[in-house]
């Protein structure tokens, strides 16, 4: 169906609408040609990471979400819920992750009322999976997906294309490849809940020191069986010194020399009352 | 191979709760490879063409082959078609799994749904076709974005209405 089209014929129909595409390709060529830039999707160049422990699931992430080369936003929620206990933590383009988070909660919402069960993280994974494979990778979401259901603690990580890997460890982002060092240095199974969160926090921090994608604060959330610790934020690495100095200058610094008061006279030209109509 | 053909009982046109799970089961499943001859030929854009083999111009415009032949996304004929493609290998999938009778039942249940509606032009809610089809539990980008009811556009009713009768 073409907007040019001189009679509507059939009746539209919901989600993506590709009409625009070709107009917004030659408006992208245009724009290169006179030497600007297209706004930029914001993403989210992050560190996030999930860890399985003795008894559930630890994730983690930074904070900072970014626009091309600036900060758009210092103190970002990359952790979201899926269900009371399933979190997921998302990588890439800020508004895929959250709008295919929330697409997720809501469907397991209804699924979940329907069967009248907890529902699963295998579950949660199949729907993500099979939505981005539909999506061939356009919608650029890569998510850490963590929760314990009746099986125990399982822990997935869910790439843009589609593929998942179920593993003890995972992490995803910009910041991946540091906070897995840290991992594959100090991983062991089933720690305990202290150690987990340690070993999460410090990396996070590798991610957010060695990558200019991520940055700020560093959440965290352990999902056991029955409570959610919903850390947030649980350690801020990196605080906004205080000034030393003060530009500004005290009262009474310029001394005065005279001072006079003019008297302005103002006279009522003209009186008038509007009434309100309170009908 | 010979199937035989079930014989169902004469007034059952609604299927048990089981067989309604086990549809549901079997949605979204990958199909085989024997199974992708079922599915929608992907035939491209090619030029609308009316009733006489010749382009529709009062219908559909002003024709540019550039337009017709290349899809200006590289998703837009995989979502044209995305649901005629599950459909055809879910069918296909029970055919195998249950026999003949299920797809033709559960066809004859969607074709009767489907003409639950108001005219062309009017909002329809296809509450019957959905709740069959299983769309009442789930949400996804159909319901959020583009929503018909929030179209810029109404079709013109006459137009519509002898386009859907097959007058124009």
């Amino acid at each position: 169906r073409k907007m040019a089209t001189l009679s509507v014929c059939q009746p539209q129909l919901g989600g993506f609408s590709f009409e625009n595409c070709k107009r917004n390709a030659v408006l992208e060529a245009e724009v290169t040609k006179l030497g600007c830039n297209v706004p930029s999707a914001r993403k989210t160049g992050t560190t996030i990471c999930g860890v399985v422990f003795k008894d559930g699931i630890v994730l983690g992430a930074d904070t900072r979400a970014t626009e091309g080369m600036i900060v758009a936003d210092k103190n970002c929620s990359k952790i979201h819920y899926i269900s009371p206990n399933i979190y997921c933590c998302g990588a890439g383009t800020a508004a895929d992750t959250e709008m295919t988070t929330q697409i997720i909660s809501s469907n397991l919402e209804l699924h979940s009322l329907s069967t009248s069960r907890l529902p699963r993280v295998a579950t949660a994974n199949r729907m993500l999976k099979q939505m981005l494979f539909r999506y061939q990778g356009h919608i650029g979401a890569a998510l850490v997906l963590g929760g314990v259901d009746c099986n125990g603690p399982h822990l997935y990580s869910i790439y843009p294309h589609g593929s998942t890997d179920k593993l003890p460890y995972v992490t995803m982002g910009s910041g991946s490849l540091a906070a897995m060092a840290v991992f594959e240095d100090r991983y062991k199974q089933d720690m305990e809940e202290e150690d987990a969160k340690r070993l999460v926090r410090d990396a996070i921090a590798a991610g957010i020191f060695n990558d200019l994608g991520s940055g700020s604060n560093i959440d965290l959330c352990v999902i056991t069986k029955g409570r959610v610790d919903y850390l947030r934020p649980h350690d801020m690495a990196n605080k906004k010194g205080v000034r030393t100095g003060n530009y500004k200058y005290k009262q009474g610094t310029t001394g005065v020399l005279t001072k006079s008061v003019i008297k302005l006279d103002l006279e009522v030209v003209e009186e008038t009352v509007q009434t309100m109509d309170t009908s | 191979m010979c199937r035989k053909t079930n014989t169902t009982p004469t007034g059952s046109f609604f299927l048990t709760e089981s067989e309604n799970s086990l549809i549901r089961a079997t949605m979204n499943t990958r199909g085989l490879r024997s199974q992708l001859k079922d599915s929608v030929p992907v035939t491209g854009m090619g030029p609308q063409v009316g009733a006489y083999g010749v382009q529709d111009t009062l219908r559909s415009g002003f024709s540019s082959v550039k337009n017709e032949l290349l899809p200006s996304h590289a998703l837009e004929l995989s979502e044209k078609n995305f649901q005629l493609n599950q459909d055809k290998m879910n069918f296909s999938n029970l055919r195998n799994i249950q026999g003949l009778h299920a797809p033709l039942k559960l066809q004859m249940e969607y074709r009767a749904a489907r003409q639950i509606q108001r005219l062309p032009f009017l909002q329809s809610s296809h509450l019957a076709l959905d709740t069959l089809k299983g769309n009442d539990e789930s949400i996804s980008f159909e319901d959020i974005l583009n929503d018909p009811a929030q179209s810029e556009m109404m079709g013109e009713p006459h137009i519509m209405v002898e386009y859907k009768l097959g007058m124009m």
